[in-house]
């Protein structure tokens, strides 16, 4: 089997996983879709995945309340070893990309991270990811009987589903006792369209001028737009926006049809969270800032008076 | 305690990437110590300053050159260094065989390594070296602190963060706001001469790499770059607002 370990956010199933059904059955290993759902109170996850998949597997057990990436990697490698699974497709997310390599470990497989293509022929795996802080696409290759694979999410196009659902089956799983122990949260999903599944980003940095500026100029414009909003590290470490905003290298990547930038300069970091945009659009002040190296359509400019004017203008 | 640090040696963020015989070439670029991993070391040098006894192991698995990122952690104040010598390409998997082992020969506690390594992009050495030795992990934290064995702090998950506590034995990652990475002073740049920088060969490691890296290329995409010079701000607005409307047909 194929096995893809769902994931979800809020009660429903992630774009992302609709995303790694299609990597799985555009793979070329010939085998049925088997999805994974992990967690405690997940059957409406568990009916929702049933229409996109051959098979449906659930632990529903509440010792998988929260994530863990020892349970986690547990959990799918030993469903992998009893299934025979020749690939095993997780959520190129911060958690996937945390658990994945133990699956890897405890399988002996290779582990081929954030692809975005995927293709076997034989016993051979080929794929492409990116590197060097997205700027280089390299191609790698593994011959195996049984790979793990992550899938950057926003590449591959979600699977849409069935009319028919597929037949769902408890599991039973021998978990480890979790060693990492979270005391407290720092809640930060914001009632906002998720940054992951917008067409339309709206990203502010430093030259927005405050937390202030921020909801001036950046939410404004995304609420206009009906965008999601982004923030650089800049702003995120000064306090203005949470982590769950931040685009770039140690905050999340995204692919959306258009990303409007203001007031970001551009450094590495954060364009390799970004520099996939289909169209890029850049307000900076700075002629010299490398944002305009990548960006479609910008002006050079205060941010404190272009944003409202192109708000007057979107409004006429 | 031991502490290991694992880093790496890849290109300064300010550099750009060439491409040569379907690999990214290195040759005549600037190399510098990844600055993910400096964080690593930085944490490893504040416990031990914190009035911890620990000594401190920077390791590096590479060709000839990586000890010179060896040698700015010994200059940063690290103890002693580890140089696995190879001209081998080790992915995550394979690299992390070879820094489990070291953790067992040099009875170390903690690891810490940078979230995510400059060069090749990937996150899964610290998860892999955890799970080989099966040790915990904690990834991407942003603060660390340490009380017998207990190790507590700050970490970011898929959505905000969250505070923990664990054991040691671990592994962890470090990132960007975690500390601030000092530079090496002069006295210490002669101090780090005479420092141990031991080298090993791969091979006792039995570290196969489990992936081929076919080729490299860099795709860049055309962009249009049309920008407006925005003095008159409603005439670059009316302008920028009707090229995403009728050109690009972006926004409605
Ligand atoms: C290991 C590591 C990881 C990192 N990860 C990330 C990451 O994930 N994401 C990220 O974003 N960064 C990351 N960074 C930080 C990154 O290097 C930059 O420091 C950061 O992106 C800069 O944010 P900024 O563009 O908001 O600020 P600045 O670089 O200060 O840019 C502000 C821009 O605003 C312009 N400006 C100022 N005022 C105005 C005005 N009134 N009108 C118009 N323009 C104005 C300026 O010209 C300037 O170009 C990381 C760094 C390191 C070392
Ligand atoms: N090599 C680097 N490349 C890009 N940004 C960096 C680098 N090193 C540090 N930074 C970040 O750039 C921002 C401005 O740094 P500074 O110019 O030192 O105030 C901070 O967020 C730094 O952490």
């Amino acid at each position: 089997m194929i096995l893809v370990v769902v994931e979800y956010v809020n009660g429903k199933v992630s774009k992302s996983t609709w995303e790694m059904i299609t990597a799985a059955r555009e793979s070329g290993r010939e085998a049925p879709v088997t999805a994974l759902v992990l967690g405690s109170n997940i059957a409406a996850i568990a009916a929702e995945i049933a229409k996109a998949v051959d098979q449906v597997l659930v632990a529903d057990l509440p010792a998988l309340a929260q994530y863990d990436p020892e349970l986690w990697s547990a959990a799918v490698a030993q469903i992998a070893t009893e299934g025979e699974a020749s690939l095993v497709l997780i959520g190129g997310s911060r958690s996937g990309r945390e658990y994945s390599p133990r699956v890897a470990i405890k399988l002996d497989a290779p582990l081929l991270e954030d692809v975005i293509t995927l293709k076997a022929t034989g016993d051979t795996i080929t794929a492409q990811h990116y590197t060097f802080l997205a700027r280089v696409t390299e191609t790698i290759e593994t011959t195996t009987p049984i790979a793990v694979v992550t899938v950057k999410p926003g590449v591959f196009n979600p699977a849409t589903p069935k009319a028919e659902a597929a037949e769902q089956f408890d599991v039973d799983l021998n978990l480890p006792t979790p060693r990492l122990k979270v005391t407290g949260k720092t809640a930060e999903r914001s009632s906002r369209i998720s940054l992951a599944e917008a067409e339309i980003v709206v990203s502010g940095g430093r030259g927005v001028g405050s937390a202030e500026g921020f909801t001036q100029y950046v939410e404004a414009l995304a609420d206009q737009l009906g965008a999601a909003v982004g923030a650089t590290r800049a702003i995120v470490d000064a306090g203005w926006r949470p982590y769950s905003e931040q685009v770039g290298q140690t905050g999340k990547t995204v692919q959306p049809k258009t990303y409007i930038a203001i007031g970001i300069s551009g450094a590495v970091q954060h364009l390799s969270g970004m520099n996939k945009s289909k169209t890029i659009v850049a307000i900076n002040r700075d002629a010299e800032a490398p944002i305009f190296k990548i960006a479609d359509y910008g002006i050079i400019g205060d941010v404190t008076q272009l944003v409202p004017a192109i708000l007057n203008e979107l409004k006429k | 305690m031991r502490i290991l640090t694992y880093i790496r040696q890849v290109l300064d963020a300010e550099e750009s990437v060439h491409i040569a015989n379907n690999a990214v070439a290195l040759e005549n670029s600037k190399l510098v110590m990844d600055t993910m991993d400096e964080y690593g070391v930085e944490e490893a040098l504040r416990l031990r300053e914190s009035g911890i006894e620990a000594e401190v192991i920077a390791i590096a698995v590479g060709p000839a050159r990586v000890q010179d990122a060896l040698r700015t952690a010994l200059a940063m104040g690290a103890d002693r260094a580890i140089h696995v010598e190879t001209d081998v390409r080790l992915d995550a998997i394979a690299l992390s065989k070879v820094l489990a082992q070291l953790a067992r020969q040099e009875e170390a506690t903690l690891i810490l390594s940078g979230g995510q390594q400059a060069d090749w992009d990937s996150h899964a050495l610290a998860a892999a070296t955890a799970e080989r030795l099966n040790w915990p992990q904690v990834t991407w934290t942003s603060a660390l602190a340490l009380a017998g064995t207990t190790l507590t702090g700050k970490h970011d998950a898929d959505e905000g963060s969250e505070s923990f506590t664990l054991e040691l034995p671990a592994v962890v990652t470090t990132q960007q706001g975690l500390n601030e990475p000092r530079y090496p002073t002069l006295p210490n740049i002669m101090k780090s001469k005479k420092k141990e920088l031991r080298k090993e060969s791969l091979d006792q490691f039995d570290a196969a790499p489990k992936l081929k890296f076919v080729s490299a290329e860099i795709q860049v995409k055309n962009r249009l770059n049309k920008i407006l010079d925005g003095k008159d701000a409603p005439a670059a607005a009316a302008q920028l607002v009707d090229l995403l409307r009728n050109e690009a047909r972006v926004i409605a």
